[in-house]
């Protein structure tokens, strides 16, 4: 086994947690805008707890497509192009989705505030949903031909597991969400989503289970399926610490449930990148769809030096922003103060 | 019309929207970091608010070049897969650092700027922008080191069909790119410096039309006050500061953008020389600049088109830095191409129904004459209005005329304009090519690739087509809300972005009850965090 393509294949799998651990919670937020909070108030702590960090934390995702365009071209090319529509979608969601959380509070009125909230609430589920099904695919398998392309119409791709994947992500990142909105806010809204921690915790990583317990049938190990049980305790853990309101070890454990969750996941398929279900002389694999050495070795450098910085540099963000957030911190809505009162003013011409 | 087609419009659209969000967040966010940073030093209040005003809109529209910055990164593997499998050894590289060094602090300082005017000292969140916009300088440079290796790949040897990376160092330090990114800085500059221009060209001619503002017996500004949050004599200073600041920024960037312009065009001349003779519809090999040329330019026949204002010597200069260098024209390089990379395009499956159809190699030239012009057009007379507002407003404001305030305002648009049309010339100009062949390596075996065969061969025009429409309404849609906002803050002065003026500071620390786990510091922490969202 080649050791630069398997230590990239280990990069993009950190990527893809590194992503879905916190973005996994701002889309969660997002979800929950329409799902949870109950007024505007409580919308306005609900984005305030992600307002600093969550485009900060939109950039693992394009920093996980970007490696994966460097490290395995041909990887990124085959999964991108055949899974053209969904991602079409996650595109739009994610377009929406940040604009909305810009735009939500420049104009006082109900409408425009309640049109955004729609726009983060279901962008975030969208994209959650669609990063899982492309994720999900790309363990279990796309038609692929010879050269990697996607054969059959532009839906040939769908399969059960990409509703699977599409419900695990979103899943998790409303759980992962009210973990964190447990941690993160005080009052009402902490307490509510501590509650529905525990309650929707079975419900909520079901479809995960079902995920990783497939990849597992289909090219699972002994290891990989430890790990999975591993995961498995990591969420009865979490559900035991929230019932005991030790809001920060069970986001912990959540996300120690995802790390082992994705291991096992990502260890299940390896060294198959992307599998084809046509044939399986034509699976993309850690050798076959590798950028060359020269390549790879240059972005280890980078990475070893670029990676370890981001991760300081976004921990001292949430270290600065580290306090709870609550209703009672949330002030009126500055109503908009026109500098240029013209009717006010009499002019004299 | 077939899949590649539509996704050629597509990324055309796609990419020139995003790059009118980019070089404002590019030009603006250096600007605002200038404006903090006098603010910090000298705690003049001028300044400030200038921050503050001039941040609001960064924010407005740095928020649009996010959004569709993403679409960009997933086109490449959606809509062009075949571009991707062949480059990816090399292009993928300098994306994947845009995103890992450059995008990630970005986001991330920008994110404890906005949040973090209380609970960071002064000074560190001063460094917060700084880094940001130090950030956006090198995203820009990664993503023209990826655009410039398309235009002259260098740092590569075939390998079984495909370009491998081989020399880092070169491919980062292609000369394209190193002309092209202080090129494109400069661009982004100006569209900064004509949005200031416009913009508070508007507000001074909003006062003096209100009374505030009024012209003594010597012909200077005599600053006044309303009984309006924020209309003060300070507002006054706000505006003519920025102005200033904004013709300033206008020209200086006009005059690094003609520099670095003119080291591109004479490497332009050596690595892409059809892509220059197109520029100038130049048929026949010559030395002079044409000034109007007619005929149809855009018929690709070179017999249709005749100059008939020409400067001899001019394009010469341009080429070569003298006035008597031949510069081979569209007729002779037609026959040097044929000869060097093809007369037919392959009879590969990849190339579709193209297969084995006749090159053309002369890209539009109504695009790229007419593109080539207006980028130095635009250019041109937003620096020249710029020099001319500054005598204008010499009294300190500007006149009581309407008409030149709308001028001013509509003024914005012009350097918006030359950055469009210089992307667009340079990337039509590279046509048929998606990746040009570098003429210092020989023969038909060097890295090149015809557009042509880039397109995605899985995926259906239908498909390319739903995305086409999809982007563009949405794109469409954001647009006039992003300029609405705009509009609206614009109009709103200063307050719109600092509704504290507009407070009695009495309420400043009242109800400040400390959050739990905070580092005891006043509660008061949450109100910037209010009044972002």
């Amino acid at each position: 086994m080649e050791l630069l393509p398997t230590i990239w294949f280990i990069a993009i799998a950190v990527l893809w947690t590194g992503y879905l651990f916190l973005e996994g919670f701002d889309l969660g937020v997002g979800m929950l805008m329409k799902l949870f909070a109950r007024d505007n108030t409580e919308r306005r702590v609900l984005l305030n707890t992600i307002g600093p960090v969550w485009d900060g934390n939109e950039v693992w995702l394009l920093t996980a497509a970007g490696a994966t365009f460097a490290a395995f071209p041909l990887w990124y090319a085959s999964l991108f192009s055949a899974l053209y529509l969904p991602l079409l979608l996650v595109l739009v969601a994610l377009i929406f989705r940040a604009v909305a959380f810009e735009y939500r509070g420049k104009v006082d009125t109900d409408r425009w505030r309640n049109t955004w909230d729609w726009a983060i609430a279901v962008g975030s589920f969208v994209a959650a949903f669609g990063v899982g099904a492309a994720l999900a695919l790309t363990t279990t398998g796309l038609p692929l031909d010879a050269n990697g392309d996607r054969d059959g119409g532009p839906f040939s791709w769908f399969s059960g597991y990409a509703l699977l994947g599409g419900f695990a992500v979103a899943g998790f990142a409303l759980l992962h969400a009210l973990a964190f909105l447990a941690l993160k806010t005080d009052g009402d809204v902490r307490h509510r989503a501590r509650r529905w921690f525990v309650r929707l915790l079975p419900v909520l990583l079901l479809p995960m289970a079902g995920w990783a317990a497939s990849v597992q049938l289909l090219s699972g190990e002994a290891w990989t399926v430890i790990l999975l049980a591993a995961a498995g305790v990591a969420a009865a853990a979490a559900w035991l610490q929230g019932r005991k309101g030790n809001e920060g070890r069970a986001f912990l454990a959540v996300g120690v449930l995802l790390l082992c969750g994705a291991i096992s996941i990502f260890g299940a398929v390896f060294p198959v990148v992307l599998p084809s279900t046509i044939d399986p002389a034509f699976n993309l694999t850690v050798s076959n769809a590798s950028s060359s050495d020269y390549t790879l070795g240059l972005m280890s450098i980078v990475a070893c030096v670029g990676l370890p910085l981001v991760i300081a540099y976004q921990a001292w963000t949430y270290w600065i922003f580290r306090r709870r957030v609550s209703a009672a911190h949330i002030p009126e809505a500055h109503s908009f103060l026109p500098a240029i009162a013209a009717k006010a003013f009499t002019r004299n011409d | 019309m077939e899949a590649l087609e539509i996704a050629r419009w597509q990324f055309g659209i796609t990419t020139v929207y995003h790059f009118m969000m980019v070089p404002l967040t590019i030009g603006l966010g250096l600007v605002v970091a200038v404006m903090q940073t006098i603010w910090y030093r000298t705690g003049n209040p001028t300044y400030l608010r200038m921050t503050k005003f001039w941040g609001k809109l960064f924010l407005i529209n740095f928020i649009m070049g996010v959004a569709t910055g993403i679409v960009q990164e997933f086109q490449f593997g959606m809509a062009w897969s075949e571009y991707s499998r062949f480059v990816g050894d090399v292009f993928g590289a300098p994306l994947a650092l845009e995103a890992l060094l450059a995008f990630f602090v970005e986001s991330t300082f920008l994110g404890l700027w906005i949040f973090g005017w209380k609970q960071l000292k002064k000074g560190v969140h001063l460094a917060c922008l700084w880094i940001a916009v130090i950030g956006s300088f090198f995203s820009a440079y990664f993503i023209i080191v990826a655009n410039s290796w398309m235009q002259h790949p260098v740092g590569v040897e075939m390998i079984d069909g495909r370009p491998v990376m081989t020399d880092a160092w070169a491919v980062f330090t292609n000369n394209t790119a190193l002309v092209a990114v202080p090129h494109t800085l400069f661009g982004a500059l100006a569209v900064a410096g004509g949005f200031l221009l416009g913009i508070a060209w508007y507000h001074l001619w909003r006062r003096r039309r209100d009374g505030i503002d009024t012209v003594g017996a010597d012909g200077k500004v005599i600053a006044g006050s309303a009984d309006i949050p924020g209309r003060d004599r300070t507002d006054h200073t706000v505006w003519i500061r920025s102005l200033r600041i904004g013709a300033v920024v206008a020209m200086i960037s006009f005059a690094g953008t003609a520099l670095t312009g003119d080291l591109q065009g004479k490497l332009m001349f050596e690595q892409q020389p059809m892509k220059m003779a197109a520029a100038e519809a130049a048929c026949h090999d010559g030395t002079g600049f044409s000034v109007l040329s007619v005929g149809n330019v855009g018929s690709r026949n070179c017999d249709d088109i005749v100059a008939l204002i020409e400067v001899p010597g001019i394009l010469s200069y341009l080429a070569k830095g003298d006035f008597t260098t031949e510069v081979k024209g569209v007729n002779s390089l037609i026959e040097q191409y044929k000869s060097d990379y093809g007369t037919h395009v392959p009879d590969n499956p990849i190339y579709g129904e193209r297969a084995g159809q006749e090159i053309q190699y002369v890209p539009v030239m109504e695009v790229t004459y007419w593109g080539f012009r207006m980028m130095i057009g635009f250019g041109g007379v937003a620096a020249l209005a710029a020099l001319l507002a500054l005598w204008v407003t010499r009294s300190g404001t500007v006149p009581e005329s309407r008409w030149l305030m709308r001028l001013a305002v509509l003024g914005i648009l012009a350097p918006f304009g030359a950055n469009a049309a210089g992307w667009i010339f340079t990337e039509m100009g590279r046509q048929p090519f998606v990746v040009a062949p570098n003429p210092d390596l020989n023969g038909i075996d060097q890295v090149f690739m015809f557009t042509a065969a880039a397109v995605s061969p899985g995926v259906s025009a239908g498909e390319i087509l739903t995305s086409l429409v999809v982007l563009t309404a949405i794109y469409a849609v954001l647009l006039v809300v992003e300029v609405k906002l705009l509009v609206k803050y614009v109009r709103g002065g200063v307050v719109s972005a600092m509704p504290e003026l507009a407070n009695a500071p009495v309420d400043e620390n009242e109800d400040a009850t400390p959050g739990p786990g905070g580092s005891g510091k006043s509660g008061t922490a949450d109100d910037v965090l209010a009044f972002a969202y």
